[in-house]
């Protein structure tokens, strides 16, 4: 049966594309962010995923309000990257895998996540930054991926239980997949920020820092607000944290912190990084 | 229509239903701008190409007046505006300075004030 390796949690600050493409990753503006990552390659080096789960939220590329699902899984051979509009480079294509697409989709149909399937599927920098922030070498990415999206532009979003219970059924599938797989479960956004409104510019650092203990210590600490509670909490994108909630809920029981990193500002957001690995 | 609970967050407009409605629109246009084609078509023309979405008085006012606390009133949601500013190569910080009244040094040292 396939395993789970770990879940890697970062932000993905558009910024950090502009920060990849002009090598800006040891200006001081950058390095405390960029340093979070060596001993995250090591250990990729080490456990050797040969697929990536990627929970993510897409921003404006591949879904438009005309039709927007809570939850979607990709289910295509490739996915590729495009412009978003603000002129951060193109990273290229993603090999997908179907088996594990489908595998998922079959097994959380089944568990009533009424999901939306997509074969074809653009992925935007929410996808392609962590996975270039994980596997930063020239050309593409090493590994397979499986994007898993949640809806968080357009309200209502799925409450932060419903993403627990989400992360924890995906975390059944794999358990269940016939396969000697490892997999990696990637969740990407946050923390804390707010782009738009008067309230642009919110941070809440002691909340993103009980957050990120809480993934350690207590992992449904979240699930206790409602998604208006985590905007008031943690700004309009900082309800992001969605994502890391239902990747954390991919590891069932303990787990430890190998990476910790919480750094702000990027941009506008409070940016954080962690690496948990399964004690069982 | 069922009871709705309706949240107040000082300074934040909550993408919600009424949102989506009254924006759908000025969002569809924003949206177009993921193409640089379309981006061009724009900055070539700017009224017949907000003509052809069909854009509503305040959503044409506030695309006019490139002022975002406005085009959130008018239905803007955030992640789609973020392409419109775009075109005129301005970035998040940049609008989260005119949102708030701030230059961008100060927004950014509000930014950074945050982490003390």
């Amino acid at each position: 049966m396939a395993k789970i390796v770990g879940s890697i949690v970062t932000s993905h600050v558009p910024a950090i594309g502009r920060a990849i493409a002009g090598n800006l990753q040891n200006e001081p503006y950058w390095k405390p962010f960029f340093d979070a990552f060596p001993p995250i390659h090591r250990w990729l080096d080490e456990v050797k995923p040969d697929v990536a789960v990627v929970v993510y939220n897409d921003h404006g590329l591949n879904f438009f309000l005309d039709k927007m699902p809570t939850f979607s899984v990709g289910a295509a051979p490739e996915y590729r990257n495009a412009d978003e509009g603000w002129g951060i480079p193109t990273l290229p294509p993603f090999t997908g895998d179907t088996e594990l697409s489908w595998h998922l989709i079959n097994q959380l149909v089944n568990k009533e996540f009424d999901l939306t399937t997509c074969q074809e599927m653009l992925v935007d920098h929410a996808f392609t930054l962590p996975l270039k922030l994980l596997w930063p070498q020239e050309g593409a990415c090493p590994i397979k991926v499986v994007p898993v999206c949640i809806n968080t532009v357009q309200f209502p979003i799925p409450s932060a239980s419903r993403c627990y219970k989400l992360g924890e059924a995906i975390g059944e599938a794999i358990a269940a997949w016939d396969s000697d797989a490892r997999v990696v479960v990637i969740g990407t956004g946050g923390l804390s920020h707010q782009l738009d409104g008067e309230r642009a510019g919110f941070i809440n650092k002691p909340f993103d820092l009980q957050f990120m203990q809480s993934l350690v210590d207590n992992p449904k600490w979240a699930t206790q607000y409602t998604v208006e509670q985590l905007v008031e909490h943690t700004g309009s994108q900082g309800i992001e944290l969605l994502m890391w909630l239902a990747a954390r809920a991919t590891i069932k029981g303990d787990v430890r912190a190998l990476q910790n990193t919480y750094h702000l500002p990027i941009s506008n957001t409070a940016a954080g990084v962690m690496l948990l690995e399964p004690l069982a | 229509m069922a009871e709705q609970q309706r949240v107040s967050i000082p300074g934040t407009t909550l993408f919600d239903d009424i949102q989506a409605q009254k924006g759908y629109a000025l969002n569809k246009m924003c949206f177009s701008f993921n193409d640089k084609a379309n981006r061009d078509a724009f900055k070539a023309d700017e009224a017949a190409y907000c003509a052809r979405f069909g854009l509503t008085a305040p959503q044409l006012a506030a695309v006019q007046s490139r002022n975002v606390l406005q085009l959130i009133a008018a239905g803007g949601n955030v992640y789609y505006l973020a392409k419109f500013a775009g075109i005129f190569g301005l970035d998040v910080q940049d609008i989260g300075a005119q949102q708030t009244g701030m230059s961008k040094d100060e927004f950014k040292q509000k930014l950074l004030n945050a982490g003390q």
